[in-house]
């Protein structure tokens, strides 16, 4: 794809975690045919991977009847990514600090940190009747892969 | 995910491969260690070089099977980190938690 042009792509699954690769798939091709090189494709889609797994297990908390959508919309290099479930929501204010030396140690709580090392930004928006979007976004000419957290 | 396992001077080296991720490898990975130790294993060296794909819930499991062994008494290295994995580790300043080798003999000299 040359740069400049635009591209959207929506997908839908059922919240199951054998589907989030197919989202991960479609992020990594999408950098790939803008010109990312691999190792940004990558991160993008571990991103991505991250965003639906929680989507998915937080969310829906795995309720197959409950769907995860993903947009990707692809404006010159910018990338935006919306991923949507049916889920009742969260404080993002609750979401600790994995680099905090108490929570060093914990199983769980580095999605959401992995997603905004990766991405340049990462919003939230809770739908009144339920529902959380996660927006995040890349400018895929100045993608530098993991380099910009160190 | 796949495993094998030998042991080499008492350390049960634990060769890993494919995906370490949310609902599949991620509680394959429990299950390994936790063999392991059932087995009187105490001191684990995991061999990261045939790991494809890991994510949040992967790396998760990794402290966790980091801590469980710490609590048996007993030690889990890292050997042959992938690029992404070591990457990975060092965002999340894990990389400071886990012993990492490049070399067999070494690592397993380090126990």
């Amino acid at each position: 794809m040359e740069r400049g042009e635009s591209e959207r792509i929506e997908i839908t699954i059922s919240s199951r975690f054998e589907n989030i690769e197919l989202v991960q798939v479609i992020a990594e091709h999408l950098c790939e045919n803008a010109g990312v090189d691999e190792d940004g494709s990558h991160w993008v889609g571990m991103a991505v991977r991250e965003a639906v797994a929680n989507a998915i297990k937080h969310g829906n908390k795995l309720d197959i009847r409950k769907k995860v959508n993903a947009t990707f919309d692809l404006r010159g290099s910018e990338l935006e990514i919306t991923v949507s479930d049916e889920g009742a929501g969260f404080d993002p204010a609750n979401v600790s600090d994995p680099l905090n030396p108490q929570n060093l140690m914990k199983t769980s709580g580095r999605g959401i940190f992995y997603m905004k090392t990766f991405m340049d930004r990462v919003d939230y928006s809770f739908h009144p009747n339920g529902g959380t979007s996660l927006v995040m976004t890349k400018n895929l000419a100045a993608q530098q892969g993991i380099a910009k957290s160190s | 995910m796949k495993s094998s396992t030998h042991t080499v001077d008492g350390v049960e080296v634990i060769k890993l491969e494919g995906k370490i991720t949310i609902g599949s490898g991620d509680s394959q990975l429990r299950e390994v260690i936790t063999n392991a130790l059932n087995q009187g294993h105490n001191n684990l060296l995991l061999d990261m070089g045939g790991v494809t794909t890991i994510d949040s819930s992967g790396i998760g499991e990794l402290v966790g099977s980091y801590t469980t062994v710490a609590n048996r008494g007993g030690k889990l290295k890292l050997l042959h980190l992938p690029a992404k994995l070591n990457e990975l580790l060092h965002v999340t300043q894990l990389i400071t938690v886990f012993e990492v080798y490049e070399n067999e003999p070494e690592a397993i000299k380090s126990f």
